[in-house]
């Protein structure tokens, strides 16, 4: 059983929170490259198709540590977006035709600018998500009244719960996380979140607690919907199933569970080049709490900044962007196993 | 330390062609096929083959099937359910035999 602490890795100056060491271990595997994979699938080099979307990740800080986050994101990581950099997307965004800016964290409700970045963000008029974790709105009283203030600004809301169970969801999220996202589901479907008809949109995200992949989408969210509306009478309208990445605290987990070279095999085995040709990093953007850019978040954490010119918002060129190729490294083969995996569910 | 099962062994499954590709091949098309979607679900098959694994007692079958499971999305409730199911058809069948001790009891009995 995983042992939940309450310190990030870097907060316990754990060598895999070590950007080297975790590119290291990765090509340690001895696995095939995952650019040869891609080659034998015609994908290789990995190009982009329209940028559509911007995933800003506007700080580590969280009032969770969960055992599988990518990002190493806890109450101790003081990286936080500041608003100049803030303006900076908002400048970008307006020289891209992208349709959608995807907010992550952390907790990036705990960015103390987060609410003025969703009210610029909401007067562009593009579509707006918050990858929210559920206990922050019951954590404190000052954020008791988001769900009001995502539904004023239209946010979609994303979640994470990874198991209609106490047991499941706290053995990765933390003691009483369950109980805690139950009481913010039902605060987001009391102002109309995930409710039929109401154009408030709450998706779900499972990731499985453990080493393994996650089931079929499709019937995962059947019984997602059954069991949620069953025992706690919460609504929610998409579920989304994402693999865990071989990346920081599950990485970690994976090692000190010995299931390391096991779920690595697993990943190489299951590789489906249907859910290469459809990556998400190929429609997306990933912008750092310091403004560098990356071609996803998982790169992002592993300091992979995008092959072109401008690195840094403050040298934002679209040009290149849309040109460059795509960065791709072992940790890869989890978006591409099985059914594959995205920020929005299943790609293949 | 050697031992009669080796845990390795079950990626090795596949290589019992070796010695017979013919049947090997036509055993291996047949297992997919049973377990694909049909008139039961491919969730349903695998609690079944979980519960089977235990009532054959196959460690292999019982590291694929619990893996299998969890990626089929069943919970340990439910995976500990279908183990039950197996040990009562198990404990079922020896006491459905008592009848045939005690009608033989009785054949012999006063």
């Amino acid at each position: 059983m995983a042992v939940l602490t309450h310190k990030s890795l870097a907060g316990q100056s754990h060598e895999l929170s070590e950007v080297d060491r975790q590119l290291e271990l990765l090509k340690k595997a001895n696995l095939t490259p995952f650019q040869d994979k891609l080659a034998e699938s015609d994908l290789f080099p990995l190009t982009t198709t329209k940028l559509d979307i911007f995933q800003i990740n506007v700080g580590k800080m969280c009032n969770q540590v969960c055992k599988h986050c990518h990002v190493d994101a806890g109450p101790d990581r003081k990286e936080i977006m500041t608003r100049e950099t803030m303006q900076l997307c908002l400048d970008a965004i307006d020289k891209t035709e992208c349709s959608t800016v995807d907010l992550t964290g952390g907790a990036p409700e705990m960015n103390p600018d987060f609410r003025w970045f969703v009210e610029q963000l909401s007067e562009k008029g593009v579509k707006v998500l918050v990858r929210c974790n559920l206990t922050i709105i019951v954590a404190n009283k000052k954020y008791n009244d988001l769900p009001e203030f995502f539904k004023k600004h239209n946010v979609e809301v994303v979640s994470s719960l990874p198991y209609f169970t106490s047991t499941k969801t706290d053995a990765q999220r933390g003691d009483g996380v369950f109980d805690k996202s139950i009481e913010a589901l039902k605060m987001l479907n009391a102002v109309g979140y995930g409710v039929e008809g109401s154009g408030l949109t709450l998706n779900l995200v499972y990731n499985p607690s453990g080493a393994f992949l996650p089931p079929a989408q499709e019937s995962l969210q059947a019984d997602f919907k059954k069991k949620l509306k069953d025992r706690f009478d919460i609504v929610f309208n998409e579920l989304f199933a994402i693999t865990n990445l071989p990346i920081s605290r599950y990485l970690e987990y994976l090692v000190a569970s010995e299931n390391y070279e096991g779920y690595m095999n697993k990943l190489v085995d299951t590789y489906n080049p249907g859910a290469a040709a459809n990556v998400m990093c190929r429609n997306t953007i990933s912008i750092g709490w310091d403004g560098f850019i990356f071609d996803c978040d998982f790169n992002q954490m592993l300091d992979l900044k995008v092959a072109a010119k401008g690195q840094h918002l403050k040298d934002f060129d679209i040009e290149g962007l849309n040109n460059r190729e795509i960065i791709v490294n072992q940790h890869c083969y989890g978006c591409t196993a099985g059914a594959g995996s995205s920020c929005g569910g299943t790609t293949a | 330390m050697k031992t009669y099962y080796d845990p390795d062994d079950l990626k090795k499954f596949g290589k019992i062609s070796e010695f017979q590709p013919e049947l090997g091949k036509k055993f291996f098309d047949y297992y997919g096929e049973v377990f694909a979607e049909g008139a039961l679900t491919a969730r349903e098959k695998s609690l079944i083959a979980l519960a089977v694994a235990h009532a054959v007692q196959c460690p292999y079958c019982i590291d694929a099937y619990t893996e299998d499971t969890m990626e089929k999305g069943c919970d340990e409730e439910q995976m500990m359910e279908a183990v039950h199911v197996a040990a009562a058809i198990r404990g079922g069948a020896s006491l459905v035999h008592g009848v045939q001790m005690m009608n033989k009891y009785k054949d012999l009995s006063m």
